[in-house]
């Protein structure tokens, strides 16, 4: 009995070791971008192009910055979810067209809706890097200052909008 | 033998080659080699043909073409994404564990193994045979003499 404690006990330690790694998610990468300022931008409006975008214009407000693209099927998931926050008018949300075919996707949001401030090309997916986009989409928190507060990657849910995203915005709007 | 000036000429002939005009092109592709892609995690840059791969793969060559070291090019990256990207990750409060489990687990491994076996040598201890044993060891052995025979 005694003989067969040892290997037991290694064994639970083996089977916590595992549990534990079975609810990780390997897929959600830690960004060290988080509390870091946001990187400046200047992109054509998706809508106007000849209209640049300066994220410099967002400082002094707390915003959204939801990378999206209308071949991304888990975008369309959240876009309910996104248009939902929006028209709240808790928070402007602004989309970052990543990776997209400009006709496409005013096409999707002529389809879906489109309840963006206003959404900008990224059409070589440059802003992306910079923001370490890997998995579309991902929706960054950025506060008055221009810094990252929190991202969010993969669909954006209801919970997650409730849970995580308007206590954090409501902190950071204060 | 004869010929070992002929290697040391030709090696101080190479050796300022390989040090100034490395293509571009392997430079890029042997930072690419070291960095893991984030879409498929279990490939590198240099390997996966995921788009984001594609874009990094370029977004180095621009970086090299721009004059940037091997370094500040994987700090550009880090910046980004994080240690995760790369295969070597640095060593710090979250991967030590990483970087030091394994010579743990070798330890550990043993110093069990070396407790294993000294207790073991402590029950093995040199007892002389009996008178009875050795008769008993005798017969088998003439047993067997004597089977050999036949």
């Amino acid at each position: 009995m005694n003989r067969l404690l040892w290997p037991f006990a290694g064994f639970i330690v083996l089977v916590a070791f595992l549990a534990v790694g079975l609810t990780l998610k390997p897929s959600e990468l830690p960004s060290p971008l988080i509390d870091k300022p946001a990187p400046n931008f200047s992109l054509p409006q998706l809508k106007s192009p000849e209209n640049v975008f300066t994220s410099e214009s967002m400082k002094g407000q707390v915003w959204l910055l939801n990378v999206w693209a209308s071949w991304c099927a888990a975008c369309l998931d959240e876009h309910p979810v996104i248009s939902e926050l929006a028209n709240s008018g808790v928070v402007p949300i602004i989309g970052l067209n990543y990776k997209d075919v400009r006709s496409e996707a005013i096409a999707w949001l002529g389809r879906y809706g489109d309840s963006y401030t206003l959404s900008v090309s990224d059409t070589r997916g440059r802003v992306g890097i910079d923001f370490g986009v890997y998995g579309v989409p991902e929706t960054f928190v950025i506060d008055k200052q221009g810094m990252i507060r929190h991202k969010h990657i993969g669909p954006v849910t209801q919970s997650a909008v409730r849970d995580t995203l308007l206590p954090l915005i409501r902190e950071l709007q204060q | 033998m004869k010929y070992w000036w002929f290697a040391i000429l030709s090696l101080l002939i190479a050796m300022p080659a390989s040090a100034t005009t490395v293509d571009p092109e392997k430079r890029m592709f042997n930072i690419a080699q070291e960095l893991r892609c984030l879409v498929c995690q279990n490939e590198s840059i240099a390997a996966s043909r995921a788009e984001l791969a594609v874009d990094l793969r370029q977004q180095i060559r621009e970086l090299i073409q721009a004059g940037r070291t091997d370094d500040e090019i994987r700090t550009y990256m880090v910046e980004r994404y994080g240690d995760f990207v790369l295969y070597r990750p640095p060593m710090n409060a979250t991967t030590v564990l990483l970087w030091f489990g394994p010579m743990l687990l070798f330890l550990l491994g043993l110093t069990i193994l070396i407790m294993a076996l000294r207790r073991r040598k402590a029950r093995l201890v040199n007892t002389p045979l009996s008178a009875e044993d050795r008769k008993r060891a005798h017969a088998l052995l003439a047993q067997t003499a004597d089977s050999e025979k036949f």
